[in-house]
């Protein structure tokens, strides 16, 4: 019974990550934001559900529902970087007013508008 | 608790939608790679509840296997974004 209970709030609870980034994915202002809003909440979202799923299965859908979290877990960030670099290196710019961080030759950092 | 897993898989269905909307409007091509990867993961999380809807345990070996295609489809196109190939 309260095992019921816990994966029903563990299930809405991802389905309200998944909601802030959809709310992210449409106000931001750029891809880097926007990436930024819509990876960790689906990360996050996608974490809950699938947990809350599993505390209504088997052992064996237990198993089937780890290798699927840890697979998000591997593969969601990897590719957030990669769009993140392909939108770089093609030129997309940041929206006004944002920081550019740039890495000196003795290993400080300075911010630049 | 199958009524509990619907109710979250109409929601789900619904922020699809709402995905769309920016891959539709995005003014960037990383914008619409952004949007469909985010409707990649939602739609195996939707695979994961429509398995448990229906009790049919299979479904999450095509969730898993929908997340391979994904990731693979989202690097490929970044790869074509970042250098015009996909050599």
């Amino acid at each position: 019974m309260i095992l019921n209970y816990l994966s029903a709030l563990m299930i809405f609870a991802g389905v309200f990550f998944f909601a802030v980034g959809v709310l992210g994915l449409l106000r931001f202002p750029d891809v880097y934001t926007r990436l930024h809003a819509t990876t960790k909440c689906d990360t996050l979202g996608a974490g809950l559900i699938l947990t809350g799923l599993a505390l209504q299965g088997s052992l064996t859908v237990i198993v089937k529902l780890a290798i699927i979290v840890l697979l998000i877990w591997i593969t969601n960030p990897t590719a957030a970087h990669v769009i993140s670099r392909a939108a770089l290196k093609s030129g997309i710019p940041q929206t006004k007013g944002s920081f550019t961080m740039e890495v000196n030759k003795d290993g400080g950092e300075t911010l630049s508008r | 608790m199958t009524p509990i897993n619907t109710v979250a898989a109409v929601l789900l269905l619904l922020l699809v939608f709402l995905c769309l909307l920016r891959a539709a409007i995005g003014p960037t091509a990383a914008d619409r790679v952004v949007a469909i990867n985010v409707i990649g993961t939602k739609t195996m999380v939707l695979i994961a509840l429509v398995s448990f809807i229906s009790g049919q345990e299979y479904f999450l070996d095509v969730a898993i296997m929908y997340a391979l295609i994904s990731f693979v489809m989202t690097l490929g196109v970044a790869r074509y974004l970042e250098r015009g190939t996909l050599g």
